[in-house]
């Protein structure tokens, strides 16, 4: 039911005409419609996917920087030993290929917004009729004290995008002695992956336990309570690792001091051999460049969640993590954001109104051991009238972990790599 | 849909009909292929996931009102099944069988 150009413009002129239907796509140009996405993470791969699988006369450009996508999710089981940076890695070739994306790899550098054109590090400029950004989170290094010298030293990461400071983590723990401890602090919430810091606690136990076991784990949490599954996670700690986790809540970092190898907090002064401490997030960078980081704190990205445009920047649609919600910031919440996104730009595109009131879910496993975990899912439902997603009765967290969830859990990971990038 | 259907459309007064059916099929689109980040590319699971694709309408029907009720035990599909109507349950099921 695709309109062919010449049509489009016309069925359009007489629409507008008609003055019959609202939310008229805009068009670039010359040629097919054009849509660019930057940020080849679970969002933007799959927004990208379905754009094309939906209306294969869309064109879509993707601009990435980096060769490969490594997946924060299940990025934790390697720190723990029990994956490898192989098995979280994978590539783009058979995404590219098989919907006929244009790949370009490089940075996003500057949006012009007026004019619709997006600028590349490498120096393109690329226009678009409708800009998708999925940039994931920006790290705020600037937020705990002392950070970005022991950041920039290598000496104290936050391997909160998983890469290089995931394998570097990883060889830390490696290396530290028998008896030795570990230190991490949880930002205050939101930020990404709300059930991550405290899986990172539960894997890192496990390795202990079988490698190291007179090690202790100290976790600095900025938030007063665990902010995510916290019967399943205050179980595990009781069950598994008894003795090994000193939980401190409403206790984050203010101070790091890498020389001495010390979290300073409000309230204690905590020497680690390991120092794991991750600060601070907001919306990913290239959002400040559409002016999208428009929340009353200037932090996040305000959106209408019909179709993920942005209420600050018209036809930039931002996905994923740096929106404001009360969604989760997790990599299936983004793949959920995508689709909704694709599917507005496809109608929108096509002169037609987008499905008013979308239905998205998170499904979100944590390992608390290497053979259990434990879940938490919630669907919800677009409200119009107060403009807010509804959580719909039954979602919900385990609250003890089990093998069922533990298989379940790796398997969530294969499908939805698989979704992205196939 | 081509320039006459639009024209004849328009002329009728018929637009916001068929906008409201087109946005009841991306409705449909939208609920079904978020159940694929977890139930595999196309529907077809390589995973531990059920696959979709091809399902029988009439048995996805009866599983998710089954998940619903709790009637069926499930890992985590009570958590999901209530949060969709039973409407939604046949457009998805239509959507899934309709899947090759």
């Amino acid at each position: 039911m695709n309109f062919k150009r010449r049509d489009f413009l016309t069925a359009g002129a007489a629409i507008a005409a008609a003055g019959a239907l609202p939310g008229c796509a805009s068009m670039g140009s010359g040629g097919a419609p054009h849509v660019v996405v930057v940020g080849a993470g679970f969002g933007g791969t799959t927004c990208a996917k379905y754009i094309r699988k939906w209306d294969p006369n869309i064109k879509v450009t993707m601009i990435e920087p980096n060769d490969k996508f490594i997946s924060c999710p299940i990025s934790n089981w390697v720190l723990g030993g029990m994956k490898t940076m192989a098995d979280i890695t994978h590539g783009y070739d058979t995404l590219m290929k098989k919907y006929n994306i244009n790949w370009v790899k490089d940075t996003v550098v500057g949006i012009d917004v007026d004019k619709r054109t997006v600028r590349t590090a490498g120096g393109q400029t690329i226009a678009y009729d409708r800009l998708v950004l999925a940039p994931g989170v920006e790290v705020r290094t600037d937020t705990v004290e002392g950070y970005k010298e022991a950041h920039a030293a290598q000496k104290v990461v936050h391997a909160w995008k998983a890469g290089p400071e995931t394998a570097l983590l990883r060889k830390q723990l490696e290396a530290m002695p028998d008896g030795g401890v570990f230190v991490m602090s949880v930002p205050t919430a939101p930020y990404r992956c709300p059930p991550g810091p405290y899986e990172r606690a539960c894997m890192v136990a496990s390795y202990f336990k079988k490698a190291k076991p007179k090690s202790k784990i100290i976790l600095l949490d900025g938030n007063q309570d665990v902010a995510s599954k916290p019967g399943l996670f205050k179980w595990a700690w009781k069950t598994y690792y008894d003795g090994m986790i000193d939980y401190r809540p409403n206790n984050g970092p203010k101070r790091v001091d890498h020389k001495t190898m010390t979290v300073h907090t409000e309230f204690d002064d905590v020497k680690g051999d390991v120092l794991n401490v991750v600060p601070a997030q907001r919306a990913g960078e290239v959002t400040a460049l559409a002016g999208a980081r428009n929340d009353s704190n200037k932090v996040w990205c305000v959106v209408d969640f019909v179709t993920f445009e942005s209420t600050a920047a018209k036809n930039v649609h931002i996905i994923g993590d740096s929106v404001l919600s009360n969604h989760p910031k997790s990599g299936h919440m983004a793949t959920n954001h995508a689709k909704v996104c694709a599917s507005a730009i496809v109608e929108l595109l096509n002169g037609r109104q987008p499905a008013p009131t979308p239905v998205v879910a998170n499904t979100c496993y944590s390992a608390v051991s290497e053979t259990t975990a434990g879940h938490v899912a919630t669907v919800f439902r677009y409200n119009p009238e107060k403009k807010q997603w509804d959580a719909q009765p039954g979602g919900g967290a385990s609250s003890q972990g089990d093998e069922i969830n533990h298989v379940f859990n790796w398997a969530w990971a294969e499908s939805i790599w698989a979704e992205m990038l196939t | 849909m081509n320039k006459k259907l639009i024209a004849g459309m328009l002329g009728l007064g018929l637009l916001g009909t068929a906008g409201s059916a087109l946005a009841s099929d991306a409705h449909t689109r939208i609920i079904a292929s978020t159940c694929l980040s977890c139930h595999g590319a196309d529907g077809k699971s390589k995973s531990a996931m059920p696959s979709l694709a091809g399902i029988d309408k009439t048995y996805f029907v009866t599983q998710m009102k089954a998940f619903k009720s709790g009637q069926r035990p499930a890992s985590v599909m009570h958590r999901h099944a209530p949060g969709y109507t039973d409407q939604e349950f046949e457009k998805m099921g239509e959507y899934f069988a309709a899947m090759k």
